[in-house]
């Protein structure tokens, strides 16, 4: 049975010039254990899908359709209490910017320690070891002594891993990590991809992992989404999504991303721009940019349609259509 | 000009001013006392600083509507036979000249004061700060009436717009740190941001930069203060007048007409003290109002 | 007479000599005074030294805090070096940033920023924010000319001339960018510094932008300094690499031979910690730690307490940018044939 199913999504922003829907009927389902990757482009919606599961959208934003289901369980339509019990033991967040996401004014280990005691059923003395064996597991040195410092004496990268710390302190079964690694070096980036993986892995725990890295992506995942415009353009298998894309968007992204092996001239680019949320274009939302457009893609939206190993919103796969 | 107004009536600012009865309310309201102050000539019945159309018969008159009055003083008349009504609308407008030029200097002091100390930093700027920590340490009232003080001191048998010139000066240095502190803030912010850094890589004067790059992107949170510092002003200067040390008394403003009329009001006179003070309210209220709705229907932008 | 004509014509269009900047950034001087504390001095450059030659382009990349940005300002004259300069078709560029002969130097060096949101005045319209460096240098006067230039350099970097009339915030990022370098190139200069252009960009935005820069050096002879710390775009569009690690060069080699052989151990580490989008479910041990405080670099060579081949003299004695095989790298344990 999946842990997370998202059915027919639709998040809607009223705003005085009418209302504009930022995500339109998203479904996807996520198996436990499992790392799915939610790729695309700034404005594709990714960030909102990650803040739509968790419950924290940003008014005057709202879930104005269809269902997320959490173990069997609806979870868009509870009120703010009991979304706040079901953050934290069954859903751990990962944000992009490590020094925000901590409290400056608190130490660690209370953080932690908190996080702990507000999810689980334990004393104070078992609730600190907990905290002190999850710093060392994220490999954070010396975690008895440092349990006790503040945010700002760690570094990035160390702060990072006390986010995730964190995040897997109530021992949630899934968790969102929202560009847990753009904001660090290199380096860095290639230590805590590991660190989550490695920990997730053990703990049983499925990553909603979102992100606009493609390398990240193909390292740690195993299912990948393509969002566009606030629909998923392809999901499916990371090796075959990557090698072998099914839809036109995603064969143009991998086109264009310059990689380490190829050494070209010109990178293969994507004319035009993703369009705004309020003048996206009748039938397929990559019309107007797609090479391999016909007359049925303006006409029509396409739903997800088997593509070989992946699933692909596109009209070249509906055999009956295509031309 | 269609063009800019059609632009503002659609832009967020225009909208939420559409759609705020407050704001509308308070605009209508602040329009209409500076239309009358602006045209006091026209709009009041009388003048009640021409000595020769004044009449002792009918001085100490109560407002038109109660028994007594007289349908030529609607709002009755003090006990030199002015017009309350008159009265009212020139001393609004003394008021709101004084208001507004003393925020107009207090503007331009502090934005310019603010600008250079951000902009140039260093010694400049802790001494222009250090200034404006000790201009904060003291009461701005003490501080006008200081100033005013120490100007009829100076010059006792000063003309009339001096002493209104010494009384803009002393309210305007009240106000400016304001001013200062935020624009140097918000100086230190766009000093940073790589527009700067480009017309400084083109070559650009420093001089030039701080004025045609940096000013446009400060003078937001500017507006919204100076706004709500009108009606501070007016405050201030009809305190000052009730005190006795703000305008001369030839120009009677609405501090003066409060004084006059808390002098008589235990003589039953009640209508020399409640209409001026009612105006001033009225005055300093809507003015107050359109500065919050200001700063609200900026604020998220101002990021 | 003959031969010296033809030397300047292929000599270096920038050499750069051991550029050094120290930002002091001591506590106030009260605090000093009551802690007892040092004098706090942050070595963001120190000593760093190439050329780039005429119509190419030298990538310089690095981690956060590495001084490649710096370098960039140094060059364009926005700070003043503590050491060393910069010398700009055989003139000090220094001594003329400082003095009135600066202004002809900044016709011909320009500089691309990484933020498009903040590059450009967001209450000026576009055409004024182009036509700045014209109306500036006093390259062109009357509004009709000046107007036509300002549509011809919108139209070199793909916008259309009619975007003049529009403000910044009416455009995307991409496009945003794109504006930046229409207004680097108004005084046609010849040396571009590129202070990571396309990192706040999305994958296929930043192609554009990539491409049209290509376009633009093959039409005009362009000569690029491009600052990035992604190996991927700097592997697309440059020439030469510089790796910087805590403000100084460790590597410096033409593109196809770093890639290929990277010297350096950091170098070797950087291009191996790329996530590789190729390189599907790869598992790999990146080395641990992290870039140290710049304010407290490591003794000797500023890498050693990463590095898996450091040894006592590493951490002794700071290691010099030595030239072997047309690759310099400053690595004790290249020097000794250890690695």
């Amino acid at each position: 049975m999946s842990l997370l199913q998202v059915r027919n999504l639709i998040v809607e922003f009223p705003t005085r010039r009418g209302t504009l829907r930022a995500l339109d009927d998203i479904s996807f389902d996520i198996a436990p254990g499992e790392i799915l990757g939610v790729v695309g482009e700034s404005g594709a919606g990714k960030s909102l899908t990650g803040a739509a599961i968790i419950g924290l959208l940003e008014p005057p934003g709202r879930v104005a359709g269809g269902e997320i289901v959490l173990e069997g369980r609806r979870i868009d339509t509870l009120g703010y209490e009991q979304m706040r019990h079901i953050r934290g033991r069954r859903i751990g967040a990962i944000f992009q910017d490590p020094l925000t996401s901590l409290n400056p004014l608190y130490t660690v280990g209370r953080q932690l320690v908190e996080t702990i005691r507000t999810h689980l059923p334990v004393g104070e003395a078992e609730a600190r070891r907990r905290a002190v064996s999850l710093l060392q597991d994220t490999g954070i040195p010396a975690a008895e002594q440092r349990i006790d410092h503040y945010p700002h004496q760690f570094s990035g990268g160390m702060r990072q891993r006390v986010v995730i710390a964190l995040a897997l302190a109530a021992e949630p079964k899934l968790i969102v990590a929202d560009e847990p690694t753009t904001a660090l070096d290199v380096s860095i980036q290639a230590q805590i991809i590991q660190l989550l993986k490695r920990l997730c892995r053990e703990r049983g725990a499925a990553v909603m992992l979102i992100t606009h890295d493609m390398g990240v992506i193909a390292e740690t995942c195993d299912r990948v989404a393509v969002m566009y415009a606030g629909r998923i353009a392809e999901i499916g298998p990371v090796r075959e999504v990557i090698h072998q894309p099914a839809h036109p968007y995603t064969a143009g992204l991998m086109a264009s991303i310059p990689d380490m092996d190829s050494d070209r001239e010109r990178l293969n680019q994507i004319d035009g721009a993703m369009p705004r949320l309020n003048a996206i274009p009748q039938g397929c939302a990559y019309n107007p940019r797609c090479p391999r457009v016909f007359e049925r893609c303006r006409q029509a939206r396409p739903e997800l349609l088997a593509a070989g190993a992946t699933r692909a919103a596109c009209w070249l796969h509906d055999t009956q259509v295509r031309p | 000009m269609n063009k800019t107004l059609a632009r503002w009536y659609d832009s967020d600012v225009g909208y939420s001013f559409r759609t705020s009865p407050v704001a509308m309310v308070a605009a209508v309201i602040a329009f209409v006392c500076i239309f009358c102050s602006v045209f006091a000539g026209w709009v009041a019945p009388h003048n009640p600083f021409d000595l020769a159309s004044l009449d002792l018969m009918d001085a100490r008159l109560p407002p038109a509507w109660m028994e007594g009055g007289s349908a030529k003083y609607l709002l009755g008349t003090d006990d030199q036979g002015r017009d309350i009504l008159s009265a009212l609308i020139y001393g609004a407008r003394i008021s709101l000249v004084v208001g507004v030029v003393s925020v107009l200097l207090s503007v331009f002091v502090g934005v310019l004061l603010g600008l250079m100390a951000g902009f140039w930093g260093g010694w400049l700027d802790a001494f222009l700060m250090r200034l404006c920590d000790v201009m904060l340490s003291f009461p701005a009232i003490l501080v006008a009436l200081l100033i005013a003080g120490v100007g009829r001191a100076l010059f006792p048998d000063a003309h009339e717009s001096l002493a209104f010139g010494v009384l803009i000066f002393a309210i305007a240095l009240t106000g400016w740190v304001q001013y200062a502190r935020t624009v140097r803030g918000s100086t230190l912010v766009e000093r940073g941001k790589e527009y700067v850094q480009a017309a400084r890589v083109m070559g650009v004067p420093p001089l030039r930069i701080m004025l045609r790059h940096v000013l446009p992107n400060v003078l937001g949170p500017v507006l919204v203060l100076a706004t709500i510092q009108v009606a501070t002003a007016i405050i201030t200067e009809a305190t000052l007048s009730f005190l006795g040390v703000g305008v001369p008394p030839t120009s009677p403003s609405l501090g003066t007409l409060i004084n006059n009329g808390n002098a008589v009001l235990f003589s039953g006179e009640w209508w020399v003290l409640v209409f001026p003070g009612a105006m001033l309210v009225l005055l300093a209220l809507s003015v107050n109002l359109l500065g919050d709705w200001l700063r609200d229907a900026l604020n998220p932008r101002l990021r | 007479m003959n031969a010296a004509v033809n030397t300047v014509n292929t000599a270096p269009l920038v050499v750069a000599h051991d550029l050094a900047k120290t930002f002091d950034v001591s506590a106030p001087w009260l605090n000093r005074v009551l802690e007892r504390k040092p004098r706090t001095l942050l070595h963001a450059v120190d000593g760093v030294s190439f050329e780039i030659e005429r119509g190419r382009t030298l990538a310089l990349v690095g981690e956060s805090g590495c001084g490649k940005s710096t370098v960039a300002r140094l060059l364009v004259g926005l700070y003043e070096p503590t050491r060393g300069g910069m010398r700009f078709d055989g003139q000090d560029a220094q001594a003329a940033y400082r003095s009135s002969a600066g202004r002809q130097l900044r016709r011909r060096i320009q500089m691309i920023f990484q933020d498009p949101y903040a590059s450009l005045n967001p209450r000026w319209l576009v055409e004024d924010i182009i036509a700045e460096p014209l109306r500036e240098h006093g390259i062109l006067s009357g509004k009709e000319a000046i107007r036509e230039r300002v549509g011809e350099l919108l139209r070199s970097v793909g916008l259309s001339a009619l975007d003049m009339a529009k403000y910044p915030h009416q455009f995307s990022g991409g496009q945003r960018q794109r504006i930046s370098i229409a207004r680097a190139l108004a005084t046609a200069p010849e040396f571009l510094v590129c202070d990571e252009p396309t990192s706040a960009l999305d994958v296929s935005v930043q192609a554009q932008v990539l491409n049209i820069m290509k376009d633009l050096q093959r039409e005009r002879g362009l000569t690029y300094l491009f600052i990035s710390h992604n190996l991927a775009v700097v592997r697309h569009v440059s020439d030469q690499v510089g790796v910087m690690y805590l403000g100084r060069l460790v590597e410096l080699a033409d593109k196809a031979e770093l890639f290929a052989r990277p010297r350096h151990p950091y170098t070797r580490m950087l291009l191996d910690a790329i996530p590789q989008m190729h390189a599907v479910g790869r598992a790999r041990t990146p080395v641990q730690g992290e870039v140290p405080n710049p304010l407290n670099p490591p003794t000797g060579c500023a890498f050693h307490p990463r590095c898996p081949h450091a040894n006592a003299r590493c951490s002794a004695e700071r290691p010099v940018l030595t030239s072997s095989g047309g690759v310099r790298v400053a690595c004790h344990a290249v020097q000794e044939g250890r690695i």
